[in-house]
């Protein structure tokens, strides 16, 4: 990727332009480079930088698979492309149902979590006979959509996930400076508007990435709920149905070479994660999430809000000094991850004006 | 109607987990156990967990749905070590709790479910007019403030009747939803620990004589099952429950009234000619059983007043 030398380029804005494109090999320079360039915020706000095009996307379904609104999805999109081939959407689209075997059976995994299977370490280890079903699978994704880190990975993954906390939209990936994923996310938080939509950042260097959608140069997921896991409700499957429409509608305009403008965008940092109370011999539960806090993802939690209620009828509170946004509250498939919730901090990302470049 | 006397309910199970993954019941279970009874109880009480090992995997069930093994025929089938765990179970705790349908059986067996549709607190059974199940359901429905409860009927006889509350001489499934399988929330918790309290209480005060007045309770019937819309080759699922209909179990259905949404955004009506009552409107666990929802039909049923018999 070049430097595009525009007159609205700063010096400080080119190194941010020269770190993205070492953002595509891996590596933590960026980090460094975001850090060293702060005083540049404003510079960026006014400024015009020149992206790649975007050649195809792909929509994956079914990654866990009693998340069910991304397999109707992607079934859903499967019986379009059958009716009307590559005039199915503006720009080219795969659609893949990630998990097979999973969706057969209506379960999150049969093996191994496969949504953990792409980090560096699992994708380049040797596969045999006694490979889980879904490192095996991992490697076949990893083929037919990257290989994670090279340039024949495809430009965008766009991953489909359900989850039983009240989320309303969530879209999560890992950087703070994809300026691609964030224009795609502030564009569904303006374009939809009967759902919240929120941003939420892992901060986890890619080779260390362990999710789908780290496979390919952007990528995001998709996270709905509330929703029952081995349940589809309409008016969930509309919401997702729509971020992806709305998702592939900017690529189209972006190819096109409409200017998105610059700005800043909300953001959750992931901090930590809490678990249960837990019986210390039998490791089972002895609380639940306590009436307060149920439901209220993204709320702010101070200090003596109350986190779990026994089931005895004891109130467990947050002892923190530092008030941060609880989120995935009390998701189904987390109790096996010693997980209740997780913790983030917000803040505030700004993001440039973008065009694709032109050749 | 005439006051009725009837024996007391002097031996009462309660039971949790039947589906390993209907979490309320499984914690209910657990707590129950480990206060020990202390012998001053009125009531003697069993508290069982009725299926350890789908419990252990949070699961529905290992290999066969255990409240589908309770039928005479299931019960009296020949089992051996290849037999699926769960029926080899229904027949230990038919053993346990019951023989069904003789003189051994539990007074009354309450067994604890949840489930994904919005049906608030139910108390299912297989008869409409068992007068301590319906005044049980007519006291919690009385004490319970905050959680809608409401009476639900199999018209199924004894012998058929597949689920574990069929083994006590009165039974029903103690039904509470919303809650995702595989998750407990603390409100639901506390609704079941609540109706759980609340029928002991009823139970105690009703074995030492207090006398309790008829009146009319509203009973739904269950009349048929509604299957979603199926691609004919594949049997794939091809709409959800409509958003007008999703969450409104027990709000009567019209003919024409908006019933599926497909993925392609196209609308399904009722087309029964006969307005009824639908709940388990989306339940997780019966895509499997081919049921998007059931439809009843709701009668006001009148009830004696009951005292126990063993005072006069």
């Amino acid at each position: 990727m070049s430097c595009h030398t525009s007159p609205y380029v700063s010096k400080g804005l080119l190194c941010l332009v020269q770190f993205h494109s070492v953002r595509l090999l891996g590596g933590k320079q960026l980090e460094e480079g975001v850090k060293q360039h702060y005083f540049c915020i404003e510079k960026i706000k006014m400024a015009l930088v020149f992206l790649p095009a975007l050649a195809r996307m792909a929509v994956c379904g079914g990654t866990h698979g009693n998340e069910l609104s991304g397999v109707y999805v992607v079934q859903e999109m499967e019986r379009q492309w059958k009716e009307k081939g590559e005039c199915a959407w503006p720009i080219p689209v795969t659609t893949v149902l990630s998990n097979p075997r999973a969706v057969k059976e209506c379960r999150r995994y049969i093996e191994k979590d496969m949504n953990r299977c792409f980090n560096r370490a699992t994708l380049s280890s040797p596969i045999t006979d006694s490979s889980p079903y879904e490192v095996l699978r991992a490697h076949e994704l990893n083929n037919l959509l990257g290989p994670k880190g090279s340039t024949d990975a495809i430009d965008l993954i766009c991953d489909l996930h359900n989850t039983t906390a009240n989320m309303g939209l969530t879209l999560i990936h890992y950087t703070t400076s994809d300026w691609v994923t964030l224009h795609i996310c502030k564009y569904l938080q303006t374009k939809l508007t009967k759902v919240p939509v929120r941003v939420l950042v892992l901060d986890v260097p890619i080779s260390d990435a362990y999710s789908l959608e780290s496979v390919s140069k952007h990528g995001f997921s998709i996270e709905v709920g509330p929703q029952p896991h081995g349940v589809v409700r309409a008016d969930i499957y509309t919401i997702m149905k729509e971020a992806v429409d709305l998702t592939i509608d900017w690529i189209h305009k972006f190819s096109s070479g409409m200017v998105f403008e610059g700005g800043d965008v909300e953001a959750f940092r992931f901090i930590k994660s809490v678990d249960y109370p837990r019986d210390p011999e039998t490791r089972t539960l002895t609380a639940a999430i306590h009436p307060q806090l149920q439901d209220r993802d993204f709320c702010l939690l101070k200090r003596g809000d109350p986190l779990f209620l026994s089931f005895s009828g004891e109130t467990v509170k947050y002892e923190e000094e530092e008030p941060l946004h609880p989120f995935f509250i009390n998701e189904a498939a987390y109790y096996e991850k010693e997980i209740a919730f997780h913790l983030g901090k917000k803040m505030m990302l700004t993001i440039p004006s973008v065009q694709v470049q032109k050749d | 109607m005439k006051a009725v006397a009837m024996p007391t309910v002097s031996r009462v199970a309660v039971c949790g987990g039947t589906h390993g993954n209907e979490l309320a019941g499984v914690y209910l279970v657990r707590e129950r156990l480990k206060r020990r009874a202390d012998g001053t109880e009125p009531v003697s009480v069993v508290t069982v967990m009725s299926n350890p090992r789908a419990v252990q995997l949070c699961v529905r069930y290992v290999e066969t749905d255990l409240n589908r093994c309770f039928t005479r025929a299931t019960l009296s089938a020949p089992v051996s070590e290849t037999s699926p765990y769960e029926m080899i179970r229904s027949q230990e705790l038919n053993a346990l709790l019951g023989p069904k349908g003789s003189a051994q059986a539990v007074d009354l067996l309450c067994d604890l479910h949840n489930t994904t549709a919005n049906t608030g607190l139910c108390l299912i059974t297989y008869s409409d007019c068992d007068w301590i199940c319906l005044h049980i359901c007519k006291h919690l429905q009385r004490e319970m403030a905050s959680t809608p409860v409401r009476y639900v009927h199999f018209d199924i006889p004894l012998n058929e009747a597949y689920s574990l509350d069929s083994v006590g001489k009165h039974g029903f499934a103690m039904e509470i939803g919303p809650q995702p399988h595989s998750v407990v929330r603390s409100v639901i918790f506390s609704a079941m620990q609540e109706g759980v309290q609340l029928m002991m209480d009823w139970i105690c005060l009703f074995n030492s004589g207090t006398l309790f007045e008829g009146g009319w309770v509203d009973v739904y019937t269950m009349v048929k099952n509604i299957d979603y819309p199926r691609d004919s080759e594949t049997h794939v699922i091809t709409a959800a429950v409509h958003p007008n209909l999703q969450d409104r179990d027990f709000c009567l259905l019209h003919p024409g009234d908006p019933m599926f949404l497909s993925s392609s955004g196209e609308t399904l009506r009722y087309k029964g000619k006969e307005a009824l009552y639908p709940f388990f409107i989306n339940e997780g666990a019966y895509y499997e059983k081919g049921i998007a929802l059931s439809l009843a039909r709701k009668r006001r049923v009148e009830i004696p007043s009951v005292r126990s018999e063993t005072l006069r």
